[in-house]
């Protein structure tokens, strides 16, 4: 289960990486291979069992619709590189 | 030049009217809070942190799915994780459901303005948190996380709406419905209800869909109805042209009413939905769901409808009535209070209890004026008790002292003056302090008895039973002729 460079392009630029084309070559070659090793799971004969959507018989904990105080907004702007007004302050918008 | 049909499918979010967010405890409506006061470290998708389900989040999902007739509600759902980068998406990726959702399928009914109906189909419906919101100022980025994890329903029709009638039409409909079930304001300015609209033309008789193009940024109701037909237009002219439609995306600017293309979108694909790790599936038992649906009212079509066939009610009536569950309910309380003609306490609710309803901002429910309070004062009047337009002031009067209609009637002396000896007395002296106008009357212009009326009325501050004051004052006017003559 071969990947193309091209699809490696194409996943390095959904997670915004830039890489070089010796970085490309590589990733190419080592996530075919993960591929493949993970595709051993589709020779596995599974006709008589039912599709599964998750293997966990647990059920979600849940939470009293109940409001509870929030930590102070100096606290949380003081991750923001950048701020303004109260509000975060990020690079503006552009067209990828 | 070929006739063309409109198809148009609509994708709603829905916020919802919790306390508290979706997966933490931060309070969800921030309307008129200061920017980042109401977020943690779960909305903001710091390192270490994991989401719980807040329970009432399903519990008004799952009303919603059942009051639009949802084919199935599933009895275990999943989240997935739909990544993207924005800056007002801290963690990189959205909560939300894809391949499993809360429920699948599902009818609205709309009854349009001309007498017909259509039906609009829901093919899923599912929950997710929001995002942030991105301010614009002077050119710079200012990212506010207060509406992160705000709890979302997205629910989206199929591609049943022929017009941009019908579209305004099913949002009119459908915030009806959101805040008839109490789960959310639907108020589209505050963004509490949102709107994308998917719009493509195609020859009449063609059963096969065209390329479609999607309108963004719809905030009010009436934006959705103009850029949709600005969008319908603009299809035309480009077939009519002989060109293609592209499925672009749109953006609708309110203030210059243009549409504008929209950077090309990213393909499904490349959202990379997969199950969301921190989060375990939602079951849904029988018993869990029997505790939601013990609670879910009549709809208002359905009461709209009930209320014709009952009461024997105008069309127009019940659709007023039923505008609003809780005027409904009024209306209900007032009728079975009064024991009388329905169509006489809709009139009274429709004159003037709405007026009331009105200006003081209130739900029907929240009046000080009772729905018993109603009926006591249409019978006072049907009793010829107290005038009519005593009646009315009574309403008012209710409405600001709290106390019944009867206490009021006695303390201040409301009683409509029916005696015919005291109105007798009352009219002689305005007779004889008018002698002017009891020779214009003498003198053939009747017309001015209506003048003599109000004079009656005025010395009784309303309270003169009307006919007989008028009977009264054309018997002494005309034995006060013969008497001259």
């Amino acid at each position: 289960m071969a990947l193309t460079i091209e699809e490696v392009r194409h996943i390095a630029q959904l997670a915004r990486l830039k890489l070089t084309p010796e970085e490309e070559r590589r990733y190419t070659e080592q996530l075919s291979d993960i591929l493949d090793y993970a595709g051993r799971l589709s020779k596995i004969d599974t006709t008589a069992i039912p599709p599964t959507a998750s293997v966990l018989p647990l059920r979600a904990p849940l939470r009293p619709d109940a409001v509870r105080p929030c930590p102070p907004q100096e606290l949380i702007l003081r991750n923001a590189p950048s701020d303004q007004e109260g509000m975060f302050r990020v690079p503006p918008v552009l067209d990828t | 030049m070929p006739e063309y049909e409109v198809v148009i499918g609509l994708e709603t979010h829905i916020q919802l009217n919790t306390k508290s967010k979706i997966f933490c405890g931060c309070k969800a409506d921030s309307w008129g809070d200061p920017p980042n006061t109401n977020i943690c470290p779960v909305c903001t998708g710091l390192p270490g942190v994991l989401p719980v389900l807040n329970r009432s989040v399903v519990d008004k999902a799952v009303f919603l799915a059942a009051a639009m007739h949802a084919e199935s509600i599933s009895s275990i759902s999943y989240f997935a994780r739909k990544n993207y980068f924005y800056p007002d998406l801290p963690k990189g990726y959205q909560i939300s459901q894809y391949d499993e959702p809360l429920a699948r399928g599902g009818t609205l009914d709309l009854p349009m303005p001309d007498g017909s109906s259509r039906r609009v189909t829901i093919t899923k419906l599912h929950i997710e948190e929001d995002a942030g919101k991105t301010v614009y100022q002077n050119g710079k980025r200012l990212i506010d996380f207060n509406r992160c994890g705000v709890p979302l329903v997205e629910m989206v029709t199929g591609p049943d709406l022929r017009s941009a009638d019908e579209a305004a039409q099913y949002l009119i409909r459908l915030r009806q419905l959101l805040r008839w079930l109490g789960i959310s304001e639907g108020d589209m300015e505050k963004g509490q209800l949102r709107c994308d609209a998917n719009v493509s033309i195609r020859p009449i008789g063609v059963e096969t869909l065209s390329t479609k193009t999607e309108i963004k940024n719809l905030n009010s109701i009436e934006n959705v109805r103009t850029a949709i037909q600005a969008e319908v237009e603009r299809q035309i002219r480009e077939i009519d042209a002989g060109k293609q439609i592209g499925a672009w995306t749109l953006n609708w600017d309110e203030d210059t009413g243009i549409l504008a293309k929209m950077r090309s979108k990213e393909t499904e694909a490349d959202y990379r939905y997969f199950r969301e790790p921190d989060l375990l599936p939602i079951r849904l038992d029988d018993e869990w769901k029997e505790e939601i649906l013990a609670d879910l009212p009549e709809l208002p079509l359905e009461r709209r409808a009930r209320f014709i066939e009952q009461y024997q009610l105008p069309l127009y009536d019940a659709e007023i009535l039923t505008d609003e569950r809780s005027l409904s309910e009024y209306f209900e309380q007032a009728v079975s209070a009064h024991g009388g003609e329905a169509k006489v306490v809709s009139n009274w609710l429709m004159n003037d209890v709405l007026r009331m309803i009105r200006e003081s901002g209130l739900r029907a429910g929240d009046l000080q004026l009772r729905p018993e309070d109603l009926a006591g004062i249409i019978q006072l009047v049907e009793e010829k008790k107290i005038t009519i337009s005593t009646g009315k002031a009574l309403l008012d009067r209710v409405e600001e002292s709290g106390h019944s209609p009867l206490e009021l009637v006695e303390e201040e002396g409301l009683s409509q003056v029916s005696d015919e000896e005291t109105l007798r007395s009352m009219a002689s002296e305005i007779l004889s302090a008018n002698p002017d106008q009891v020779k214009t009357y003498k003198g053939g212009k009747t017309t001015v008895i209506g003048w003599f009326v109000g004079q009656l009325m005025q010395k009784t501050r309303g309270k003169a039973n009307p006919q007989m004051a008028k009977m009264i004052l054309e018997e002494l006017l005309s034995e006060n002729g013969q008497k001259e003559t």
